[in-house]
Order: structure tokens, then C-alpha cells, then sequence
């Protein structure tokens, strides 16, 4: 009998099974940042266990909430910078060079197909994009993680959504991910994988990918995963080069990953999106998604472009294109927060900045900060936000505030129109 | 091992998300028990007041799917600042449950019919559960009427438990 993409990875990573359900998994990389971390640093320490098992596979960041706010956010960076440095981990991000996780580490090529990555972060499955089986976990976790190197998950038991058809221009990967969790539910895929197939996401750029999997756990999974190829290759080979004779023979080595045609799903999805439209939430659950033109008079206050979900420069290109040569309503704040310093950079260098600034949004610095409400863009009560992040629960960007996720598109034409508006890269019914 | 047993507070709602449990602006905070205020402080549940309602309970009956949405751990800990040990609902995130057990807590997953009767017999009563953990039963009691419940977590939960919690279970062992 064949095996999936993640079962194979299981396979290759298994260190015990202490029961039929329960598999204790070798890590080759544990990610940390500021929120989780510190407190899985004072537990090792409180217990006379302040080791790392592999400085080199440890890689930190101080990226929710940057520059740090107050002095609770500054002692948290404190405990981290000082962990890292006690600890000589060489790959630690701090500001100047910091940026979202999920944003940051792949651009440093620190996730390759085939890889384990665990992280004290629900988003961690974005990573899966890679051909990856990284899935986020608790403190404690992250802490064995941190002191081990293992960590302990059910069987990877697979749903497969297979993408077909062809994309419709002004809709996007964030569009198809919103309509998948629409489909499954909140709960639909808990405890499971999500195994993104098919022709669309074969030819989405890695950036698109990474959207797909990075709301995977809005449906209960425990992470979403992509079948490595050559897009992938492509995306990581700065890093791999020394590794692989050419690009052909790399991707020979991670195609033995590959699902096989034979695998055992708990599940097959077969989803076409010739037909989809670009889509938004209402309500205060990820699954509660319409049509953006079934909320079109939906009036905002703020507009937010940024996260580990839709802050990447492919992000930041289709929201000026939108903005190009138009302002944002008055009754808008509009904020975009470029997800890391490469993008950042890319960013001023071609022109997207002056684009986004002479509309009037307000550039802001890489953080998460107001993805969950903790800084730089927190909503007042009563507030009405349109978002590129992942999650709309209630209060989640504010007390009191509601939040409508969208892709960059459509969160560039709401800042301009005041109200939930398609952008005109849609060319289908407004 | 925790104490698994006592008054129960019912939330009777499905999808309760740890930013309901604890909002993100207390994540800030790198003790466990400057958690305990804020248990529940910003759920969307019609009556419930986070300040009153929490007071004396420590065994908490829901739905389906608690504890989803971010990783936090600080929404064990914040129940843990609270006594509240023990979650039964329909079934769990992923993530929250392994940090339940993780803790040395408990989340026990029960049948959707099983919830259903034990709401229709106890919600809005004044309820206590006792924790038989030997022999896998909770005890319900409300006005003089008594329910027997079997339950079951796997072999390797009830070692997290026993042990107190993963750390020291997987230094032990790795």
C-alpha cells in the first residue's frame, strides 16, 4: 500500500511509538519567538534543565509585538535575546532584521522539503508549502522540543484537496483557502493534514502555497502540506546549491517524498475554482464565508495588509496595483505592515511604498502586532476592520472590534471605496 | 497527580477559542498565575460573566471543538491559576488537547449523546463531579440525583497525567 507525502516524512523521523496512535518524531528544526518561548525558557530553567539539543537547528525571533510596547513586551525580548545568546544560537532575528515567523524563515531557507519544524505558534503549518510536515504545539512541547529534539503527534492521517480549474483573474490563493475552510469547517480537519494538490496549486508561486497552508489549522488541521517541486527547488536554491548537483537531481532527491498515486486518504476534496469569486468572512468564525459581493456595504474603519497570511511581496505587488493612483477614503485608516525586511526592502525598491504611502496607508514596520490585536493597529469597540490575516475571531484585533478577512486585493479596494468592495482585478459580477 | 474533581461550570457553546479563553494582550504576562483573572474574559456566550461565573468551579462540560485557534498555552495555565483541571466537551483542537495533557490536566473526550443528556440533566443546576480515574468514571450529582460516567483516555495520556506532564515524562525517556 502506498504512502502519503506526510506519512513518509513520519517514516523517515520516527523515534518511538510508545502506542498504536502515537508517534514521537525526531525534529530537524524548533522555531521560537517572543509570546511563547520566554516562559518555556523560565520552566527549563526552574527545573535545572536550561539545555538546547541542537543550537544550530533552534531558530528565534522577536516578531509579535515589535519594537516592544511596554515593559512586559521588552522583559519577553529580553529573556529570549539573553536564552539565545547563553545558548550560542547563531540564527536569531532581532529587530532591524526581524519579521513574521512564518514569513522570515522560510525566506532564510530554513524549511525544506522533507523537514519536521515545530513552533509555539498555531501557523507553523504554513511551512508545509515546502513539502514540510511542521505543525505548532504548546509551550510544553516547544519546550521538549527546545530540550529534546522530539516531539509526539497522532498518525498523519490525510485529507486531499485537490485544486482544479483555472484560477479566475482577482481571486486569489487567500479566496481559495477561505472557501476550503467554508467547506470543511472549523473543525473539519482536526487532528489531520491537509494535502493541497492538483493543477492551481501547481502553478502557484511559493507564496501563494504558504497562504493555502498557513490557515489550514482554521480548519482544526494540525498542518497543511504541498508535494515538493520544481517552483520549490527553485524558491530554495540559494540554499540547496551545495547540496545538489543541478536543479533536476535536487528535485529528484525530494520527489521520494511524494505522495504515492496508491496512497490511503481519510478523505479525497476535489475542488474547481473556474467558477470562484473572491470571498470574505462575516461573523466571527473562519469557516462564516460569502461572496465579497454579498457584503458590499459593509462600511470599515480600518484596512490591514500584513501577517503571516498575506504580508509577502506577491501580497504587497497586488494591493498597489490596486491602489495605484487612488486614495483611500477618509473614513479609513489604512495600514500595511510588510511581513519581513526582504519584503520590505523589495518593497522601496520597487516603488510599491510610494504607491501605498501616497494613498494614504500608513507603513508600518514587520510585526504580527495587530493580527492579534497586541500593537500597532488594535481596534476600539464597535470597530470594523478589513484584513489580509487569518483570523476573525471576536476580539481578536480589539475588544469590541469585528474583523472581515480578505486577500490584499480586495482589502486595497475596501480602503479606497470605504466598504467591502471587490477590486477591479475581479472581472466578474462586482 | 491534579485533583480532577468539583463544581462544574457548563459552557454550552461549540468552537470556544483560546483568544475567548485568554485574550492575546495577556499573553504579555510570563507567569501562569497573573493569568487567573482574565479566564474566559472576552467569550461570546449570552448571560456569562467571566468575573461571577468562574468562582468555585473546576470542572468544565462544553461542546464540540474547545480550545481552537492559537497555539497559547497560556489558556491551560489560565484555567490551571483557576483549579480548573479537567475539560469534558464533544471533542477538542488538536493542539489544546495535547497541551492539556502536556500539563498533567486533563481534556476527556465524551460522545455527542452523552454531552447532550448530561446538559439536559445538570445544566443550571448546582453540579459537582468526582473524578474515579482508577477506574475511567466521573460521578455527576445535582439535587440529590447521581450519574455514572465511564470514560477513556489512551495509555499514553494517562502516563502525561501520572507523571505530571510531558517534560518530564520525555526527558526521562529521549
Amino acid at each position: 500500500m502506498g504512502k502519503t507525502i506526510a506519512e513518509k516524512i513520519f517514516d523517515a523521523h520516527r523515534v518511538d511509538h510508545p502506542e498504536k496512535d502515537i508517534h514521537v518524531i525526531r525534529l530537524d528544526a524548533v522555531f521560537c519567538h517572543e509570546i511563547t518561548t520566554p516562559i518555556a525558557v523560565n520552566d527549563l530553567v526552574s527545573r535545572g534543565k536550561d539545555r538546547v539539543f541542537d543550537s544550530d537547528k533552534i531558530k528565534v525571533v522577536i516578531d509579535h509585538v515589535s519594537p516592544a510596547k511596554d515593559s512586559k513586551t521588552a522583559m519577553q525580548g529580553k529573556i529570549l535575546r539573553e536564552w539565545a545568546k547563553r545558548h550560542k544560537i547563531r540564527d536569531f532575528f532581532d529587530i532591524g532584521r526581524n519579521g513574521v515567523c512564518h514569513a522570515l524563515f522560510p525566506e532564510k531557507g530554513f524549511v525544506r522539503p522533507g523537514y519536521t519544524v515545530i513552533m509555539g505558534d498555531s501557523h507553523t503549518c504554513t511551512h508545509g508549502a515546502f513539502g514540510a510536515f511542521a505543525a505548532g504545539v504548546g509551550t510544553t512541547d516547544l519546550e521538549v522540543g527546545i530540550l529534546k529534539g522530539v516531539c509526539a503527534f497522532r498518525s498523519p492521517s490525510t485529507i486531499k484537496i485537490d485544486i482544479i480549474g483555472r484560477l479566475p483573474d482577482g481571486v486569489f490563493s487567500k479566496d481559495v483557502i477561505l472557501f476550503i475552510i467554508h467547506r470543511l469547517g472549523v473543525n473539519g480537519a482536526t487532528n489531520k493534514i491537509l494535502e493541497f494538490t492538483g493543477p492551481v496549486v501547481d502553478a502557484m508561486s511559493m507564496e501563494s502555497r504558504m497562504t493555502l497552508c498557513n490557515m489550514a489549522v482554521e480548519a482544526g488541521a494540525t498542518s497543511g502540506i504541498c508535494n515538493p517541486d520544481m517552483t520549490t527547488v527553485e524558491y530554495l536554491w540559494e540554499f540547496i546549491q551545495n547540496d545538489h548537483a543541478d536543479k533536476e537531481s535536487a528535485l529528484a532527491t525530494f520527489k521520494s517524498f511524494h505522495s504515492d498515486s496508491d496512497a490511503q486518504y481519510d478523505q479525497v476534496i476535489e475542488h474547481d475554482v473556474s467558477r470562484r469569486e473572491p470571498m470574505v468572512t462575516f461573523g466571527y468564525k473562519p469557516d462564516q464565508v460569502k461572496p465579497v459581493k454579498e457584503m458590499a456595504s459593509t462600511k470599515v474603519d480600518q484596512v490591514y495588509i500584513g501577517s503571516c497570511t498575506n504580508g509577502r511581496i506577491e501580497d504587497l505587488r497586488v494591493a498597489a496595483q490596486v491602489l495605484k493612483g487612488k486614495k483611500i477614503s477618509d473614513s479609513v485608516r489604512g495600514i500595511v505592515s510588510p511581513a519581513t525586511p526582504k519584503a520590505f526592502r523589495q518593497a522601496m525598491e520597487e516603488g510599491i511604498l510610494k504607491t501605498f504611502m501616497d494613498s494614504g496607508f500608513c507603513v508600518t514596520n514587520p510585526t504580527c502586532g495587530a493580527c492579534l490585536g497586541m500593537s500597532n493597529g488594535v481596534l476600539a469597540e464597535g470597530e470594523v476592520c478589513a484584513s489580509t490575516t487569518n483570523r476573525n475571531f471576536n476580539g481578536r484585533m480589539g475588544r469590541g472590534g469585528m474583523v472581515h478577512l480578505v486577500s490584499p486585493a480586495t482589502a486595497a479596494a475596501t480602503a479606497i471605496a470605504g466598504f467591502i468592495s471587490n477590486s477591479g482585478l475581479y472581472k466578474g459580477s462586482p | 497527580m491534579k485533583n480532577f474533581s468539583g463544581n462544574v461550570l457548563f459552557l454550552d457553546r461549540s468552537d470556544i477559542n483560546t483568544d475567548e479563553i485568554i485574550p492575546a494582550k495577556y499573553l504579555t504576562e510570563i507567569s501562569k498565575q497573573a493569568l487567573k483573572p482574565y479566564l474566559l474574559e472576552d467569550i461570546k456566550l449570552e448571560g456569562f460573566n467571566s468575573q461571577l461565573d468562574v468562582k468555585g468551579k473546576h470542572v468544565i462540560i462544553t461542546r464540540v471543538n474547545f480550545g481552537c485557534g492559537s497555539s497559547r498555552e497560556h489558556a491551560p495555565w489560565a484555567l490551571e491559576a483557576n483549579n480548573i483541571h479537567l475539560v469534558i466537551a464533544e471533542n477538542f483542537a488538536r493542539i489544546f488537547r495535547q497541551n492539556m495533557f502536556n500539563c498533567g490536566m486533563m481534556a476527556v473526550e465524551l460522545p455527542d449523546q452523552t454531552i447532550d443528556g448530561i446538559f439536559k440533566e445538570f445544566a443550571g443546576k448546582e453540579t459537582h463531579l468526582e473524578t474515579d480515574f482508577e477506574n475511567n468514571a466521573f460521578i455527576i450529582t445535582a439535587d440529590g440525583h447521581q450519574q455514572e460516567i465511564s470514560f477513556s483516555i489512551s495509555d499514553f495520556d494517562r502516563a502525561l497525567v501520572m507523571t505530571g506532564g510531558w517534560v518530564d515524562y520525555a526527558d526521562e525517556k529521549y
